[in-house]
């Protein structure tokens, strides 16, 4: 039981820093990213590669880092300009794309039978238990740094200027701010921030394969994001433990129903989740905490 | 090796008249309602399930299963769009193609819940493929082609002569100055959805006709739909067929090239390369 909890709260860190990557993106410039299990990969699969050749566990995070910047990067260079629709799709398709490679390309990640072996640090001579509560302990740490990191952000010029964008991009654009250059750079933190998410989900599990990144993760931090309020990394956080609660929560219910078998279980589930992002979006789309909007200073007449 | 690339060329050509149909649904409901609707997916898996349940239980002919599978997808579209969507619709485009991943989501699951993730194929008799020339072609495909043709001859005829159809293309063309001729809005949604998402259904069905369905059928499509959609032009019907016969060919040769797991990509490459030279499309809109 308790090994279940340590678990489950490892998880729902590591869905906190997705939901904060997402709500960097679309709580900050207004873009949405449907390739957040594409960037959860790249970043999980790169740390996988780099300490499976023999570097340390910290230089594994930074390559997850910086490869799933440069892959958001190099995706979104071309696409930026266009309407958000237009960069929903692409998005959507790269999730797609990268999972299709990590299932392909055996020599480097091979394939669907997936990368076992990936270093857990310290596990072998502290014990498990231990090792679940110190990574618990090191991933909340993570998180409670980066929602720092961010709400810093938002109040930064950097980040007024990335509200200015999601509000009005054109008018942004009029007042001098470079509108472009705004949207790349969020959206390559927001990336590596996905991808510093999937480096310790890779170094939690020690097994990673294709199958571990599905579209679905996506939609739950949608949920996570919309739950606790775009635009407030408070709520991203906490609507992403509280969508992990929601997951366990729904797996014991559905284990309850008479007469459902297994696979039907998991269907009531998932529909379960469409059905709270649709509720949320008709009847509290501000979320649980919504987002605070600093009033202008005053100016002497 | 020519005659490789001929065989796989008209193969593609096949699969580009399957993915048309699905894709015009798709822009049809963006060219008047302005978002993406991912709930295309679940649509055409539910006409696909519909068109393999009346054949399995009744014994339907495929004309019959095409024309209820299209009512049915329909239908759904427009009670789930009506109660999940509609209401969002002033919240921007983006909200509503989230909501319309999480309908995707519930719809699919119901498919799953009613019918589990077996793979299921329509009782028909096997047919050996034609040879003309040293070229292979099964008549089922030919089939298909000839209803995929018929059933864009019958949208072409509807979108231009019937006085719905006039309306719709008004929506499209200026909402605004359409809404001031006294079209209402409202009907004209309703309609556009029904089209869609029965398109989207037909569109399951020549699929699962081809090969075989699962709850996933319409999710497998939905990359190489937008692609067909984004290639010809958001909003562009004549542009989504010409899309999805691009994207059809281009994933069959990239099998001279490339291995055959890799054949999904090709509608990523496409929108990707598409986006960056032309957002446009061949025969689109403006995209900034």
């Amino acid at each position: 039981m308790l090994s279940y909890l340590l678990f489950t709260l490892t998880i729902g860190g590591i869905y906190a820093l997705l939901a904060l990557s997402l709500n960097l993106i679309w709580g900050g410039v207004g873009m949405v990213n449907l390739g957040l299990a594409g960037f959860f990969a790249v970043g999980a699969y790169a740390t996988a590669i780099v300490t499976g050749a023999g570097a340390p566990v910290i230089v594994g995070l930074g390559s997850a880092l910086l490869a799933s910047a440069i892959v958001g990067l190099l995706v979104t260079y071309g696409t930026l300009r266009l309407r958000g629709d237009y960069l929903a799709i692409v998005t959507l398709g790269l999730a797609e794309v990268i999972r299709l490679i990590a299932l392909n390309e055996r020599w480097l990640t091979n394939g669907a039978d997936g990368m076992s072996g990936i270093v857990a640090p310290l596990r072998s001579t502290v014990g498990s238990q231990a090792f679940n509560l110190g990574y618990l302990v090191f991933v909340s740490a993570v998180v409670i740094l980066m929602w720092l990191l961010l709400r810093r952000l938002d109040h930064s010029p950097f980040g007024r200027a990335m509200k200015a964008v999601r509000e009005d991009q054109e008018l942004a654009g009029f007042a001098g701010k470079p509108v472009l250059r705004l949207k790349l750079q969020a959206f390559a933190l927001s990336a590596a921030v996905a991808g510093l998410a999937g480096a310790l989900y890779g170094h939690f599990q020690s097994y990673i394969s294709p199958d571990h990144f599905q579209p679905l993760i996506t939609i739950y931090i949608f949920l996570a994001v919309s739950a606790g309020g775009v635009g407030r990394p408070a709520g991203a956080v906490i609507g992403a433990y509280a969508v992990v609660a929601f997951l366990e929560g729904t797996r014991f219910v559905a284990e309850l129903l008479p007469g459902v078998d297994p696979l039907q279980a998991a269907a009531l589930r998932e529909m379960l989740v469409g059905a709270a992002l649709l509720l949320i979006l008709h009847l509290r789309p501000q979320g649980l905490l919504p987002e605070r909007i600093q009033p202008a200073r005053k100016t002497r007449p | 090796m020519l005659v490789d690339l001929a065989q796989n060329l008209l193969n593609g050509l096949m699969t580009g008249m399957l993915i048309a149909i699905p894709a015009i649904g798709f822009s049809a409901i963006y060219a008047v309602l302005r978002y993406p609707n991912f709930a295309i997916a679940a649509y055409a898996t539910i006409g696909a399930f519909a068109g393999w349940w009346l054949n399995a239980t009744f014994g339907l002919g495929i004309v019959w299963i095409i024309l209820i599978a299209f009512c049915v997808s329909g239908l759904v579209g427009v009670a789930a769009e009506q109660v999940t969507l509609a209401r969002l619709r002033p919240a921007g485009a983006l909200t509503v193609a989230i909501a319309s991943i999480a309908l995707n989501l519930m719809l699919e699951n119901a498919v799953r819940f009613l019918f589990g993730n077996d793979l299921r194929g329509f009782d028909l008799p096997i047919q050996p493929d034609w040879r003309i020339l040293a070229l292979r072609i099964g008549p089922q495909q030919v089939q298909n082609m000839l209803l995929s043709l018929a059933i864009m001859a019958a949208l072409f005829l509807f979108l231009r002569y019937s006085p719905f159809g006039k309306a719709m293309r008004a929506v499209a063309d200026n909402a605004d100055l359409a809404r001031l001729k006294g079209i209402n809005p409202t009907r004209i949604a309703v309609a556009t959805i029904f089209m869609g998402a029965g398109l989207a259904g037909v569109g399951g069905v020549l699929l699962g006709l081809d090969t075989s369905i699962d709850p996933m059928t319409g999710a497998r499509i939905l990359l190489s739909v937008f692609a067909a959609a984004v290639l010809g032009g958001l909003g562009s019907i004549p542009g989504a067929v010409v899309g999805a016969l691009l994207i059809g060919m281009a994933e069959e040769v990239s099998l001279l090239a490339f291995p055959a797991t890799y054949k999904t990509a090709i509608g990523f490459v496409a929108i990707l390369l598409m986006l960056t030279l032309r957002p446009r499309g061949l025969l689109g809109e403006r995209a900034l």
